[in-house]
C-alpha cells in the first residue's frame, strides 16, 4: 500500500446465500470512502450483519468480491485486517477474566502486536472507553453498557485506519448510546474511518457523514448523508399563496405544491434570503419562511418502503 | 459540535505512546514501516498533528456535518463527495506500536500459545477438572492400603493389591488403567470438545478470527494447548500416585513382568514412558475431540461426541464378533504399554499403539482443519 486507498472498504456484486437458499446479501456495491464515518442502516433481517461478516472474512461470499483498505480480500486478510478494529454483533467475551485481561487475550492473538507496549496500549484503549476504574472486574460482572465498551475498547487496542461497529448503542440506555455516540465522534477525529451498522435513525443522522441502506439484502441507497437529506425543501407561508406559488414558479423553483396558506418548493441551488427577496418585491406578503430538512426517517421510510422494522 | 471531540483531535497522539514503542508504525502515507531483524528500528516521520489545518468555523453546516468533516482533517467547508480524490483527504497515523510480524512467526505464536494456555489452565471448569483427577490417586491409595491391612490380608484381594502391597510404585500403573475407563477420556473430552465451540458459543470466535488470529494458527495453538494439558494431567496423576504409593506402601526395587528385577529408579523411569505413552493415546482422542468441535457452536455436543467415539471404541473392543476391526480402533493400544515391563523393552506393542494414535491424530487433525478453514463462523 503505497498510497491510502480512496475507499476503506469497497464491494463489487458482494453476494451471501444460505445454505437453506435465503439470499442474505444479493449483490451490493458498497465504497465507503476513507475518512467518512459511514452509517449502514436497514431493518433487521436486511443483511447487515451478513455483510459485515463477509467484510471481516468471517464468512464467505457466495460471490462477488471486496477489498478492505485497498487490499483484495482474502488475500490480503493478514496484512488488511490488523488495521481494521471491529465490533460485531455485540460484544463477546470471557467471563471468567476480568476486561483487561480479556483485552490481553485479544492481543496476544493478534501476530502483529507489540507485546512491550500492550500494557500501555490496553490503558489507553480502557481509558478512552472510560473502563479504567472495572478493568479488573471479571466481565460477567459487568452492566450491558460496560461490555458494550468494552466491544468498542478491543478496536482502540491499536492504532486503525478502519474500524467496523455492528449496532455499538444496541441495549444501551440513553446515557450509554450518549456515550458510544461521543466515542464514535473522537474514533473519526483522528483520522479513522467508522463504519457502523445501525437501525436506529437518529444514531446515524448525528454521527455519519455517508450512509448505506440496506433492504431484504439489497444496498438501495449508498452516498453521503446531505444527498440523503439534500432535496431541502423551501416552506412559504403566506395570506396570497396563489401568487407566491406563482412567484416561485417564475424564478424557477420545480415542485411547488400549495396546501392552505403554505406553498414549498424544492429549494435547489438558490439561497433563501434571494427567494425571499424576489417574493417581498412582487408584493407577495410572506408570513414565514423556512428551509424544513426531512428527517432521515422520512427518508427511510420511502426506501424500505414498509415502517422501518417491518421488514 | 461537541467540544471534546474537538480537543481529542488535537492532542497530539503521540505523545501518548511511550517511548519505547515507536520504532516503527504507520506512516502518514499508510505504509508500515518494519524494522529490519536486527538494525535499530527507524523512527518513523510523524505528522505534527497538532499543527494540522482546522476550519474555526463553518457556516452553513450543520452540527452533524462537522464531525464527519473534522475527520479529514483537511479544510473543508461541507460533505466530501464520496468521488472525491483521496489526495483531498490527507491522514495522520501515529506510531502506534513497532509490528511484530516480521520476527518470524514463532514468537508470535508462542505468545497466542501461552494466552491459551492461561485461559486453559485458569478456567475455574478445568482447574476442577484437574482436581478430581488428582483426588483419584490419592482416593485409591488409600481405599487399597485399607484393603491390604484388612483382617483377609493380602492374598485375598485381586492380584494387583498384592502387587501394591509389594511396590507401591504400581499405584501410578493400577491409577491411570483405573482413569482411563472414563475419567481422563471425559477431561479430554471436556478440553477438546470445548477448544473451538466454547469459543463459537460465546461469541468470542469472532472476535478472534477478526484480531485475525488466523484460523490455522489459531487450530494449531487450541490442539497445542491440548496436547499439553493431556501430558499435563497425565505426569500429574503419575506422581501423586507416586507420592501416595511412597508415603502408603513399601517401595523398592521394581520388579518385571519378564521376572527380572530393576532398581526403584529405572522402575519409575518406566512409569515415566508409560505416562507419556498414555498421553500421547489422549492427545491422539483429542484430535477427534477437535474435529467434533469445529463441526457445531455447542461445546456440549461435541464432548458427548467425542466421549460416544471412546466409550463405543472401548465397548466394541471387547466384543469377540469384531475381533476384525479391534487393532483399528482409536482405543484398542491405550493399555498396550505391558512391553515397557519388560527386559529388554518390548516395543512392538508401543509401536503399534503409536502410529494407530499418529494416524488417528493426522486424520482427524486434516478434518479439524479442512473444515474449519472453510467454515463461516456465524456465531
Amino acid at each position: 500500500m503505497s498510497t491510502v486507498a480512496e475507499l476503506a472498504l469497497a464491494s463489487s456484486g458482494l453476494t451471501k446465500q444460505f445454505r437453506g437458499g435465503q439470499l442474505a446479501v444479493d449483490g451490493i456495491d458498497l465504497a465507503v470512502p476513507t475518512g467518512s464515518v459511514y452509517g449502514f442502516l436497514g431493518p433487521n433481517g436486511s443483511g447487515k450483519t451478513t455483510t459485515i461478516r463477509m467484510l471481516l472474512g468471517l464468512i464467505q461470499p457466495t460471490s462477488g468480491s471486496h477489498d478492505v483498505l485497498g487490499l483484495p480480500m482474502p488475500a490480503g486478510q493478514a496484512e488488511a485486517l490488523p488495521l481494521v478494529g471491529s465490533l460485531v454483533e455485540g460484544p463477546a467475551f470471557y467471563p471468567h477474566l476480568s476486561g483487561r485481561a480479556n483485552l490481553a487475550r485479544l492481543d496476544a492473538a493478534d501476530r502483529t502486536a507489540n507485546p512491550a507496549s500492550m500494557h500501555d496500549r490496553i490503558e489507553r484503549a480502557l481509558d478512552r472507553v472510560g473502563l479504567l476504574a472495572a478493568a479488573n472486574k471479571r466481565y460477567r460482572a459487568y452492566s450491558l453498557g460496560m461490555k458494550q465498551r468494552l466491544g468498542i475498547a478491543t478496536s482502540l487496542l491499536r492504532q486503525r485506519q478502519l474500524v467496523i461497529l455492528d449496532e455499538p448503542t444496541n441495549g444501551l440506555d440513553p446515557q450509554g448510546t450518549r456515550e458510544v455516540r461521543s466515542l464514535i465522534r473522537k474514533i473519526a477525529a483522528d483520522g479513522t474511518t467508522v463504519f457502523v451498522s445501525s437501525h436506529l435513525l437518529a444514531e446515524v443522522e448525528q454521527i455519519c457523514s455517508h450512509v448505506g441502506v440496506m433492504r431484504t439484502g439489497k444496498l438501495v441507497y449508498q452516498g453521503p448523508l446531505a444527498d440523503l437529506q439534500g432535496q431541502a425543501r423551501l416552506l412559504v407561508r403566506s395570506p396570497q399563496p396563489d401568487r407566491a406559488a406563482t412567484v416561485l414558479r417564475e424564478i424557477g423553483l420545480t415542485g411547488v405544491a400549495q396546501v392552505g396558506q403554505e406553498v414549498s418548493a424544492d429549494l435547489g441551488p438558490m439561497l433563501p434570503q434571494d427567494i425571499n427577496e424576489r417574493l417581498v418585491r412582487a408584493g407577495v406578503p410572506v408570513a414565514g419562511l423556512e428551509t424544513p430538512r426531512r428527517s432521515l426517517e422520512d427518508e427511510f421510510v420511502e426506501l424500505t418502503g414498509e415502517g422501518f422494522d417491518v421488514d | 459540535m461537541s467540544t471534546e471531540s474537538r480537543s481529542a483531535a488535537e492532542q497530539p497522539v503521540n505523545g501518548q505512546v511511550p517511548a519505547d514503542t515507536r520504532g516503527a508504525g504507520v506512516t502518514a502515507d499508510g505504509t508500515a514501516a518494519v524494522p529490519m531483524a536486527g538494525s535499530t528500528p527507524v523512527v518513523a516521520a510523524t505528522p505534527a498533528v497538532a499543527a494540522r489545518p482546522r476550519v474555526a468555523a463553518r457556516p452553513t453546516v450543520a452540527d452533524t456535518a462537522t464531525a464527519a468533516s473534522e475527520t479529514n482533517g483537511a479544510p473543508s467547508t461541507g460533505w466530501q463527495p464520496a468521488d472525491a480524490p483521496a489526495g483531498d483527504r490527507p491522514r495522520q497515523h501515529q506510531p502506534d506500536e513497532a509490528p511484530a510480524a516480521r520476527r518470524g512467526p514463532v514468537p508470535g505464536w508462542l505468545r497466542f500459545f501461552f494466552s491459551e494456555l492461561r485461559l486453559v489452565f485458569g478456567r475455574p471448569r478445568n482447574l476442577a477438572l484437574l482436581g478430581v483427577l488428582a483426588a483419584v490417586p490419592i482416593f485409591f491409595g488409600i481405599v487399597f492400603r485399607l484393603a491390604i491391612s484388612a483382617p483377609t490380608g493380602p492374598g485375598g484381594g485381586p492380584a494387583f493389591l498384592n502387587q501394591l502391597a509389594g511396590n507401591g510404585v504400581f499405584l501410578a500403573l493400577v491409577v491411570l488403567t483405573l482413569l482411563l475407563l472414563l475419567l481422563l477420556p471425559l477431561a479430554i473430552a471436556v478440553i477438546s470438545g470445548d477448544s473451538i465451540a466454547g469459543e463459537a458459543g460465546l461469541g468470542t470466535l469472532r472476535g478472534l478470527l477478526a484480531v485475525p488470529a488466523g484460523r490455522t494458527r489459531l487450530l494449531s495453538v487450541k490442539y497445542a494447548v491440548i496436547a499439553v494439558f493431556c501430558l499435563a494431567a497425565c505426569l500429574m496423576i503419575t506422581v501423586i500416585s507416586l507420592i501416595m504409593g511412597l508415603i502408603l506402601f513399601h517401595v523398592g526395587p521394581v520388579t518385571l513382568l519378564s521376572g527380572t528385577t530393576v532398581p526403584l529408579w529405572a522402575g519409575i523411569g518406566r512409569i515415566m514412558l508409560v505416562t507419556v505413552y498414555v498421553a500421547i493415546a489422549l492427545t491422539s482422542a483429542g484430535a477427534i475431540g477437535l474435529a467434533a468441535s469445529t463441526l457445531t457452536q455447542h461445546p456440549v455436543g461435541a464432548i458427548a461426541g467425542l466421549l460416544v467415539v471412546i466409550i463405543g471404541s472401548e465397548i466394541s473392543d471387547q466384543v469377540p464378533q469384531l475381533s476384525a476391526i479391534h487393532s483399528y480402533l482409536p482405543t484398542h493400544y491405550w493399555l498396550a504399554w505391558d512391553g515397557l515391563f519388560r527386559a529388554p523393552i518390548d516395543w512392538s506393542g508401543v509401536a503399534h499403539g503409536l502410529l494407530s494414535f499418529a494416524v488417528y491424530g493426522v486424520i482427524f487433525v486434516s478434518i479439524a482443519w479442512a473444515k474449519f478453514t472453510s467454515a463461516d463462523v456465524s456465531s
